[in-house]
């Protein structure tokens, strides 16, 4: 125990909440067996250290001191509530058997947080209850973030998440990390729901703002997280990827809240630390055998961030890079944006003839960038009627204000 | 647990020979199942031509041809397994034969205390 004033163990508690609640959380998870029992020991735990810390002083190992104690209060009120009900005796007694199995080990905890990703990203749960179970159970936000941030109201995602919780115990969804076998698949699903949250917070599907930063840093904190617990070159590409264009964040738009495209940029702007970090991830994600499209495309954004100026960009690299991007993962956009970069190398005709190659198979039609990307090309190769427009059906399927706002003032500038 | 394991397919996509595949194969399947303790039970079901539906409203009970509603796909069998959770279903819903030509809907069953034993 270490004795401290009143105040000074306020701050370390505050400081061991922000830390360890999640931690502490996801392992009563798995030895209560349910996630509405883990959040209440959760609570009576850090109720208990507020009032036995500033007297008692800090535990040396304030995690373990909270599991046991959330544990220990869990069991109590299971059977305070076993004098009403009698079918709480035996799980009463069954908690006890499992206070008995002693304390967990710093490993254990880790893969309790693996457990918990993994399970709050169930293939078994719609891709909507997934992510707003991730950011409340993983990530601890607060279920009005949550709504915020994708725009519905508090009382549908608070209703998604007791759904989601119903559907893991009902259903029978397991505390574990997947099987060898099904682990590529299930990391998939882990990965796309960062992604999601990521994309969420760096380019907002609608409304007024371009960036909901805090759902970006959420991300990364996620993508951080699963490249610590879990060796997999994936999870490193898709955090070297994040941390790559998270860097660009101040340099995207301007104060106006107006777009930058990547070529008029101010370079200066962009966030160096955070390249370093994506640079040195990307790195380490290439150096392994299974390279993913996460991967490849972190490394496109590493090509750009290695040129000083947009006119240094090396195309030739970048354009390789899609191409292996086009054979994992062979979708309409990955093609659009293969085709944007072919234009940069060889010039916009090239270009230009493989979006139309791609709008006339019939895919992307409703896809608001293909036409601006089309818009562009007929631009730059003067033909003026042709790109206002394909300028002009951009702007009728765009929906984000700040989008809107730049193919306006393209169409303008293109008379 | 246990889990029902209904398989939808569309019934005019099988050929005899691919059906009596299917049954065959399905059959091996209950009975590595069953070899595990998790075997409850299982059938496939006649079409749908044959179905029936009865319901009563006001006490009185009315009865028509068909199945409860119309679908491009159809309910054309089902496994009654024992899992020790939904990965373990879902694993087991993956090996019959149907979940590659149709869909296999994995429901947990619920409890109900007091009915005879029986599967």
């Amino acid at each position: 125990m270490v004795e401290l004033d009143t105040e000074r163990t306020q701050q370390v508690l505050a400081d061991v909440y922000q830390r360890e609640s999640r931690r502490v959380f996801a392992t009563l998870i798995r030895l209560l067996g349910d996630f509405d029992l883990a959040e209440e020991a959760l609570h009576d735990a850090f109720a208990s250290a507020a009032e036995q810390w500033p007297r008692d002083g800090v535990p040396a190992n304030p995690r373990a001191w909270l599991v046991s104690a959330g544990r220990f209060k869990a069991i109590d009120a299971i059977r305070r509530r076993a004098r009403f009900d009698a079918s709480m005796h035996e799980i009463a007694r069954r908690l006890e058997d499992v206070a008995d199995t002693g304390s967990s080990s710093d490993d254990e905890i880790a893969d309790d947080r693996l457990r918990l990703i993994f399970t709050c990203c169930h293939p078994a749960l719609a891709s909507a209850t997934q992510v707003a179970l991730t950011l409340r159970e993983v990530c601890g936000l607060k279920t009005e973030e949550i709504a915020a941030a994708f725009l519905t109201t508090p009382s549908t995602t608070a209703q998604r998440i007791v759904r989601g919780k119903a559907k893991i115990r009902d259903a029978g969804i397991p505390y574990q990390v997947p099987s060898l076998a099904d682990s590529a698949e299930r990391l998939d699903s882990v990965l796309a729901v960062i992604y999601l949250v990521f994309n969420e917070g760096y380019s907002a599907s609608s409304g007024d703002a371009l960036t909901r930063p805090d759902l970006s840093q959420e991300a990364i904190r996620l993508g951080r997280l699963l490249s610590e617990l879990l060796p997999d070159s994936e999870a490193l590409g898709l955090l070297a990827l994040m941390l790559l264009q998270e860097s660009r964040r101040s340099a995207r738009s301007s104060p106006e809240g107006d777009i930058v495209l990547l070529e008029d940029q101010d370079r200066s702007l962009w966030n160096r630390d955070y390249i370093a970090q994506g640079k040195a991830a990307v790195e380490r994600a290439l150096s392994n055998e299974r390279i993913g499209p996460y991967t490849i495309q972190a490394a496109i954004a590493a090509a750009h961030a290695a040129a000083d100026s947009a006119g240094a960009t090396d195309w030739t690299r970048i354009a390789a890079l899609y191409d292996l991007l086009a054979g994992v993962e062979p979708t309409p956009v990955v093609a659009l944006n293969r085709a944007v970069a072919i234009a940069m190398r060889d010039g916009p005709a090239a270009g230009l003839a493989l979006i139309d190659d791609i709008l006339q198979r019939g895919e992307l039609g409703d896809y608001h960038l293909a036409h601006a990307a089309r818009a562009d090309m007929c631009r730059r190769l003067g033909r003026t009627a042709d790109a206002r427009a394909s300028y002009e059906r951009a702007l009728a399927l765009a929906r984000q204000e700040p989008e809107r706002r730049f193919l306006l003032k393209r169409l303008r500038e293109t008379s | 647990m246990k889990y029902l394991l209904l398989i939808y397919t569309d019934e005019n996509a099988w050929t005899d020979s691919e059906r009596e595949h299917c049954y065959a194969e399905s059959t091996e399947l209950t009975h590595d199942l069953h070899a595990r303790g998790q075997y409850l039970g299982a059938s496939p079901l006649q079409p749908v031509a044959t179905a029936t539906s009865v319901r009563v409203r006001d006490g009185k009970r009315l009865v028509t041809d068909g199945p409860f509603a119309e679908t491009h796909e159809q309910l054309g069998g089902y496994f009654l397994i024992e899992a020790a959770d939904l990965n373990e279903a879902i694993s087991i819903a993956g090996r019959i034969p149907g979940a590659r030509k149709g869909t296999v809907e994995v429901r947990p069953v619920m409890e109900l205390p007091g009915l005879p034993p029986g599967a």
